[in-house]
C-alpha cells in the first residue's frame, strides 16, 4: 500500500513528528515502511537513516506556484509556444511545447489564467525526455532562436508519475509566488499489509493506527448523508440471490454529473498511490476505496435502461452459469463457471462480483446518471475465484481479505458526496440496501490477570481500554473485567480465547513491545532426552571432515533426466515412482530427488575443473514414494564422491597420482571404522552406473550398507570430465547410525615386546584379498595381533594364474615374552591353513 | 742418537705431521704412521726386551707418555677434524625456508551446517531439545494445523511448491514440526529446536533461494510468557551476536501465533551506524516470534486454556549470508568448492 503524508494529514494532525518518526510509528505498530518516496518534501537531515529513502526533493528557491497570464505563438516553430508567465517575484517568457497549454495560445490575456508548477533556472529535476528516472539541472540554453532557461514542469519531471504528455494544471486557488514544497510537497510511505491488517489498506485505517500509538484524535471524513426516499426504489430494483457469498449489496445514484477531471490534488494523490487518474467519477470511486479500503463500482445508468430495452433495470447477484462469458474492463474475457458470483442485470452478466468490472456497462467520458455499488462478497469464494481467472485487481486483493459489510453504507457515502464535489452532480433520493447477513462483531471479556498471564507483565486495564478505545472498540470496565466491542471495520478479531488473544495483541502492539520486560524461562524443564541420531550425523560429518573432505549441502530439487545421467541408457526409466511437484519452478526441477549419487556427480562435474583432486560428502534425504502411503519415505543418505588427483600438484611433486577405487574404499573403511560398525565385508557388485569389475557393495553382516565404485566408462560420457577415475559411494545413513556404536569395548596395550616375520604365499588369483586375511586372521589366533598386506607379486616364476601375496605378521602376548617357538608354531599353522584352504604354497625366500 | 732422542724428535716430528694432516685420509695415514704397529713409538715398545736393564724402564715411560701425548693429539684433531665436516656438510643443507610446506588436505564443514550446530549448541545450552520433522508434508500439518484453513489469506505469505498428490506439499516452513512434536508430547512440557530444510516457490535470484534451511523454536508448559520470550531470544542473541547485542521485537504477524513479532537485532556489521548489510537501518532482523496461537495448541492437542506458549523462527541461509557478507544465498547450494574451501 502506497499512502501519501498529505492524505494521512486529513485524518490525523502529525504536527512535529518528522518523517521518518511517523515511519518508525507506523513500523512499530505492524505497517511495516518498506520504503519512502519523497516527492518535493526534503529528506531528513544526518546520515543515519532507519528507512530508504528515493525520490526527489524540490528546493523552495527552484521550484515555486505561477501563472500563466498569456500563451503566445512561437516564431520559428508550431510545436513551441511562449508563455507569459509570473512566478510572484516577475514577469518573462518561457518557452514550453505542453499541448495543453495550446488551447490557450494566441487568445490574449487570460481571464482565467491556468496555475502551473514552474522551475526556475538551476533546478535539478527528473529529465522529462529521457525513459525513467534521470536527473539534470536546468540551463540556459537557446532553442529555435529563443533564450530558455526555467520550465513549466510536467508530473514526470518532479517525480509524480511518469506523465509527460503535458504539464501540471494546477487547482485554481494555488498561491503564485509559494514555494512549491510547501504548495504540495509530498512523502508517500510503502507498507507492506500484513494478512491480518487488511483493514490498513486504507489511509483511514493507517491513520487510525498512528492516531491511537501518538495518542491524537482521529478526524474520519464525514460522507453525504443517505436518505431513506423512494425515489431510486423506482429507477431501479435489487435482488441478492445468494447472501452467504454476497452478505451486502447497496447501491445509490448520482445524476447531472458532467464530464470533467477531478481537482489537481485528487489527480496527484491518486498517482501517488499507485491508480491512474481518468476523470471526476472515476477518480471518486478509486480515492474512496483508498481512503476506506471499500471497493466500489459505477456503472453508468443510462446504458442498464438501455439494455433493459427502456424499462426499469434490475440489478441481481448471483452465481455464474457454467460456460457464461463476460468480457471485464481489461479486455480480457472469461468463461465462468457455477461457483463464480456475478452482478448482473436482466440482459446478463455486468461485473464478476468484487473482482473487475465488465468491460461494456461501466462509467465512461459523458456518464451522467452513475449508478454506484457498495457491496461486501464471502472472501474466500472471491479467492477461488481470483485463483481461476488470474485477475489481478485492487478491489480482488481487498475483497479476497474481507471487507467488513459496515464499510460499505459509509464508502458509498463518501463516494457520492465527492461525485457531486467533483463531477457537479447531484444525489438521487435514496439508497438501496440488501443486508442480509449482518455481520456480528465479537464483544471481547478480558482481565488484568489474564494480560499478566500471556504477557508476564501488568498492563493497567485503564490503559488497556484507552488503547482499545484509540483503535475504534467501544469499551467498558467493569467488576476488574474490560468488555471491548469490536468495531465495524475489521473481521480480524476472534471470539472467547482466541478474541482475548486477538486483544492482547492489539493492547502489546500499541503499548509497545519494548516496554514488556524480558524474562528467562521459570517454567519447569521438560525431562532432558538427547538426540542420539543427529549426534551421529554429527559424528559422520566429524570423520569425514577430520579425513580432508568436503560437506556439501544439497537441492532436492533435480528432474528424472538429470538422474538418468547416471544410467547407461541416459533415459528416465519410466516405472521409477518419485514425488513430482505439480507447479515447478524450472524444468530442471520438476521432481525431488531419489538418487544422491546423481547430485554428487554434479557436484564433482561442476567443480573438477577448479581443483586438481576432489574429494566431497553430502548427508541429505532422498524422497522415495510409497505405495498406499500419502507422504514419501525420506530415506538419509550418504554420498561420498572423489576424482582428480590424490595430492595437489607441488613443487616437490609436480605429477601427483590419480584417485582409484583404494581411495574410496579407505574413505569408507574410515568412515566405518570411525562409527565401529562391526562385521564389515565388501563384496564384488554389478551396479548400473559403475565399472563393472570396480564396484564393490559394503555389507555389515547380512545388512547391505551400500555401494562404492568407479562410475561406468559409458555413463562417464553422459559428464563432463577430464582425465581420471570418477569415484562415488552411496551409503544407507539411517542404517549407518542405527548400527554405530557409541560403547565398545578398547583392547589392552600388552607391556610385552611384539615380534615381526614376514611370509610370501603363493595363491592362486581369483582368491580374494579379504578372505586370505581372514583365514590368516582366523588361523593366526589371538597371538596375531597385526596383519598388513605390504606386496601383490604376479610373474612367470610363479606360473600363469598365480600370485604371490606378501603379508607382515606381528605376534605379541599380553602375559610374557614370546619366543621363536612361538612364532614357528603360528606361522606352521597359519601356511596349514591356508594350504588346505586356497593351496596356497609358502614363497621360497 | 739415543732411543730416548729418537723418542723426543719423534714426538716433534709427528705433531708437526698431524698440524699438517687436512683430510680423514691423510689423517689416517697419519695414525698408521705415528701410532700403527711399524710406528716408531710401537717399535720402541718392542725394542725393551733388548734394552739395558737400566734403560729399559726410562725407554718405557718416555715411550708410554709420547704415545699418549700422540693420540691425544690424534683424538683432538680428529673431533676437530669432524666438527669442521659437520660444519660444512650442514652449511650445505641450508633450506630455503620460504618454499612452500607441504599441505595437509583439510575438510571443511558446510557454513550453513556450521551456523546450524552453533545455534543447535546456544540453545542446547539452555536445555532445548533437537526435533526434527518430514520436508514432504500434507497440507493440514503445514497450514490448516497452523491456522490456516483453505483459502486463508495468510496462506499467501508462503509461496508453495505442491505436488500432483493432492493435499501433499514441500513443507514451507519447519512450524509443521510444532504440531508433530506437541502430538507427540502432549500433556507434557516442551522446549525444542527444529532444524530442517524447506522449499518455497520463489524466483532463483542472488537474494532469494527455493531451499533454505530454517530453525523453530518451541516453547510450551504452564505459564509461559511473552516476556520469557523476549527474554530466551534476547539470551539467544547475546550468545550469537556479543552480550551487548541491542535488539528490538516489532509487531508482526504469522497466522499461528498470536501476538506475533520481528525480532531485530542492531548490525553486527556497523554496530547500528547503518551500512551495506543492514541497508544503511542499523538493524537486521533475525527472526519472527509470538505466543503461540491458541488454536494451534488445541491442535497440538493442549487446552490453551491451561497451557501457553512461545514459537520462533529463523533462517539460517539468511543469517549466514550476513554473518560473513555472502552476495549471492545460490552459492550454499551450488557448493563450488572455492567458495566452500573459504569456511
Amino acid at each position: 500500500m502506497k499512502a501519501p503524508l498529505s492524505w494521512i494529514k486529513d485524518y490525523v494532525n502529525l504536527d512535529g513528528l518528522s518523517i521518518e518518526e511517523i515511519a518508525r510509528h507506523l513500523t512499530m505498530t505492524g505497517l511495516e515502511v518498506d520504503g519512502i518516496l519523497l516527492v518535493g518534501l526534503p529528506k531528513p537531515e544526518g546520515e543515519k537513516h532507519e528507512f530508504k529513502y528515493e525520490g526527489l526533493s524540490w528546493d523552495p528557491d527552484k521550484f515555486v506556484v505561477a501563472r500563466v497570464d498569456e500563451v503566445m505563438p512561437h516564431p520559428n516553430a508550431d510545436k513551441l509556444v511562449l508563455c507569459r508567465l509570473n512566478d510572484g517575484a516577475k514577469e518573462m517568457i518561457i518557452l514550453t511545447g505542453a499541448p495543453n497549454l495550446f488551447p490557450y495560445k494566441a487568445i490574449g490575456p487570460l481571464a482565467e489564467p491556468p496555475k502551473v508548477a514552474y522551475a526556475r533556472e538551476g533546478a535539478q529535476l527528473y529529465d522529462g525526455h529521457q525513459p525513467g528516472q534521470v536527473l539534470t539541472k536546468l540551463k540556459r540554453a537557446v532553442i529555435r532562436g529563443i533564450e530558455s532557461f526555467s520550465m513549466i514542469c510536467s508530473e514526470k519531471e518532479l517525480g509524480i508519475s511518469e506523465e509527460h504528455e503535458g504539464v501540471i494544471i494546477l487547482d485554481g486557488d494555488a498561491p503564485v509566488g509559494m514555494p512549491l514544497v510547501d504548495y504540495m510537497g509530498d512523502a508517500v510511505f510503502d507498507i507492506s499489509i500484513l494478512p491480518n491488517m487488511v483493514r490498513d489498506a486504507s489511509i483511514i485505517g493507517i491513520a487510525r493506527e498512528l492516531a491511537a500509538v501518538t495518542k491524537r484524535p482521529l478526524r474520519e471524513p464525514e460522507g453525504a448523508k443517505l436518505s431513506r426516499g423512494t425515489r431510486l426504489s423506482e429507477l431501479v430494483s435489487l435482488e441478492v440471490r445468494d447472501p452467504e457469498l454476497n452478505p451486502r449489496f447497496m447501491l445509490g445514484m448520482i445524476e447531472d454529473a458532467q464530464p470533467k477531471p477531478s481537482p489537481y490534488w485528487v489527480q496527484r494523490r491518486l498517482s501517488l498511490a499507485g491508480m491512474r487518474p481518468i476523470d471526476a467519477l472515476v477518480d471518486a470511486t478509486n480515492y474512496t476505496m483508498l481512503d476506506t479500503g471499500e471497493p466500489l463500482h459505477a456503472f453508468d445508468y443510462d446504458l442498464l435502461v438501455r439494455r433493459a430495452g427502456g424499462s426499469k433495470p434490475a440489478i441481481i447477484t448471483r452465481v455464474a452459469e457454467k460456460g457464461e462469458k463476460l468480457t471485464t474492463l481489461d479486455g480480457n474475457t472469461h468463461t465462468l463457471d457455477d461457483s463464480m458470483e456475478l452482478v448482473c442485470d436482466s440482459a446478463g452478466p455486468l461485473s464478476l462480483a468484487g473482482v473487475m468490472g465488465g468491460s461494456e456497462t461501466g462509467i465512461h467520458a459523458g456518464s451522467s446518471r452513475v449508478l454506484l455499488e457498495a457491496a461486501s462478497w464471502n472472501f474466500i469464494n472471491i479467492r477461488k475465484t481470483i485463483s481461476k481467472v488470474r485477475i489481478a485487481s485492487e478491489a480482488g486483493w481487498r475483497f479476497s481479505r474481507g471487507v467488513h459489510p459496515a464499510l460499505a453504507e459509509y464508502a458509498l457515502s463518501l463516494c457520492l458526496k465527492r461525485m457531486a464535489e467533483w463531477a457537479g452532480g447531484s444525489l438521487v433520493d435514496g439508497v438501496l440496501d440488501a443486508y442480509t447477513r449482518v455481520q456480528v462483531d465479537p464483544l471481547v471479556r478480558l482481565s488484568e490477570a489474564e494480560i499478566v498471564s500471556a504477557l508476564g507483565a501488568p498492563i493497567p486495564l485503564e490503559e488497556a481500554e484507552d488503547i482499545l478505545t484509540r483503535l475504534g472498540f467501544s469499551c467498558r470496565i467493569e467488576n476488574d473485567q474490560l468488555s471491548a466491542q469490536t468495531p465495524a471495520t475489521r473481521l480480524d478479531i476472534g471470539e472467547g480465547i482466541i478474541g482475548k488473544a486477538n486483544l492482547i495483541e492489539e493492547i502489546s502492539r500499541v503499548y509497545g513491545y519494548d516496554r514488556l520486560p524480558a524474562t528467562r524461562l521459570s517454567a519447569e524443564l521438560p525431562a532432558q532426552a538427547g538426540n542420539p541420531k543427529l549426534d551421529m550425523e554429527e559424528r559422520i560429518r566429524d570423520i569425514l571432515v577430520s579425513a580432508g573432505l568436503q560437506d556439501t549441502v544439497a537441492y532436492r530439487q533435480t528432474s528424472p533426466e538429470r538422474e538418468a545421467r547416471l544410467l547407461l541408457e541416459n533415459a528416465p526409466d519410466p516405472a521409477l515412482e518419485y514425488v513430482r511437484i505439480k507447479n515447478p519452478i524450472t524444468p530442471d526441477r520438476t521432481v525431488l530427488r531419489r538418487s544422491s549419487l546423481a547430485t554428487m556427480l554434479e557436484l564433482l562435474e561442476h567443480n573438477h575443473k577448479f581443483r586438481p583432486g576432489l574429494a566431497m560428502f553430502e548427508l541429505g534425504p532422498v524422497f522415495l514414494p510409497v505405495e498406499g502411503q500419502l507422504l514419501p519415505d525420506e530415506a538419509l543418505r550418504l554420498t561420498i564422491g572423489m576424482t582428480g588427483t590424490r595430492e595437489y600438484p607441488t613443487w616437490q611433486n609436480n605429477k601427483p597420482e590419480q584417485k582409484d577405487f583404494f581411495d574410496l574404499k579407505g574413505a569408507v573403511e574410515t568412515l566405518l571404522k570411525g562409527l565401529h560398525i562391526e562385521n564389515v565385508s565388501y563384496r564384488p557388485a554389478q551396479h548400473l552406473s559403475f565399472h563393472p569389475g570396480k564396484c564393490a557393495e559394503v555389507w555389515a553382516g547380512e545388512q547391505k550398507l551400500g555401494v562404492l565404485g568407479e562410475l561406468h566408462p559409458l555413463v562417464r560420457e553422459h559428464y563432463e570430465f577430464e582425465s581420471g577415475a570418477v569415484l562415488a559411494a552411496e551409503l544407507d545413513a539411517d542404517l549407518l547410525l542405527a548400527l554405530s556404536q557409541t560403547q565398545f569395548n578398547h583392547q589392552p596395550i600388552s607391556s610385552y615386546p611384539f615380534m615381526v616375520e614376514d611370509i610370501a604365499l603363493i595363491v592362486p588369483e581369483e582368491t580374494p584379498a579379504a578372505a586370505l586375511e581372514a583365514s590368516i586372521r582366523e588361523a593366526g589366533g589371538k597371538l596375531l595381533v597385526n596383519v598388513r598386506l605390504f606386496d601383490i607379486y604376479r610373474g612367470e616364476k610363479l606360473g600363469e594364474g598365480k600370485k604371490s601375496m606378501a603379508y607382515q605378521l606381528t605376534y605379541q602376548a599380553q602375559d610374557r615374552t614370546l619366543t621363536d617357538k612361538d612364532a614357528e608354531t603360528i606361522r606352521n599353522r597359519i601356511v596349514r591353513a591356508l594350504a588346505k584352504e586356497y593351496g596356497a604354497v609358502l614363497r621360497s625366500q | 742418537m739415543s732411543v730416548l732422542e729418537q723418542l723426543e724428535q719423534e714426538k716433534i716430528t709427528a705433531l708437526s705431521e698431524l698440524e699438517s694432516a687436512q683430510t680423514e685420509a691423510e689423517l689416517e695415514a697419519w695414525r698408521l704412521a705415528h701410532l700403527g704397529k711399524s710406528s716408531r713409538v710401537m717399535q720402541a715398545f718392542s725394542a725393551l726386551g733388548s734394552a739395558s736393564k737400566e734403560e729399559r724402564p726410562l725407554i718405557g715411560k718416555s715411550a708410554n707418555a709420547v704415545k699418549v701425548a700422540l693420540e691425544s693429539a690424534y683424538a683432538a684433531k680428529n673431533e676437530a677434524m669432524r666438527q669442521l665436516a659437520l660444519a660444512q656438510a650442514v652449511e650445505k643443507e641450508r633450506l630455503d625456508v620460504t618454499l612452500p610446506g607441504r599441505a595437509l588436505r583439510r575438510g571443511r564443514l558446510h557454513p550453513l551446517n556450521q551456523t546450524l550446530r552453533e545455534i543447535c549448541r546456544v540453545f542446547g545450552d539452555m536445555g532445548f531439545q533437537v526435533y526434527r520433522s518430514p520436508e514432504v508434508e500434507t497440507d493440514d500439518y503445514n497450514f490448516t494445523f497452523l491456522n490456516m484453513p483453505p483459502y486463508h489469506p495468510a496462506r499467501d505469505m508462503w509461496d508453495t511448491f505442491y505436488t500432483e498428490k493432492e493435499g501433499v506439499l514441500l513443507r514451507t516452513h519447519t512450524s509443521p514440526g510444532q504440531i508433530h512434536i506437541m502430538r507427540e508430547r502432549a500433556p507434557e512440557a516442551i522446549r525444542a529446536i527444529l532444524p530442517g530444510t524447506t522449499m518455497r516457490y520463489e524466483q532463483l535470484t542472488a537474494r532469494s533461494e527455493i531451499e533454505f534451511v530454517q530453525v523453530e523454536v518451541l516453547v510450551v508448559g504452564k505459564g509461559i510468557t511473552f516476556a520469557d520470550m523476549k527474554g530466551t531470544l534476547n539470551d539467544f542473541a547475546a550468545r550469537t551476536f556479543g552480550k551487548d547485542a541491542r535488539t528490538r521485537l516489532r509487531p508482526s504477524h504469522f497466522p499461528f501465533t498470536e501476538p506475533s513479532a520481528e525480532m531485530d537485532v542492531e548490525c553486527f556489521v556497523c554496530g547500528g551506524e547503518g551500512c551495506g548489510v543492514c541497508k544503511g537501518s542499523g538493524w537486521l532482523e533475525i527472526l519472527g516470534c509470538g505466543m503461540v496461537h491458541p488454536t494451534v495448541l488445541e491442535y497440538g492437542g493442549y487446552d490453551p486454556n491451561v497451557f501457553s506458549g512461545f514459537a520462533a523462527g529463523m533462517g539460517i541461509d539468511r543469517s549466514t549470508l550476513m554473518r560473513y557478507r555472502v552476495d549471492d544465498i545460490r552459492h550454499f547450494r551450488n557448493n563450488d568448492v572455492r567458495f566452500l574451501e573459504q569456511f
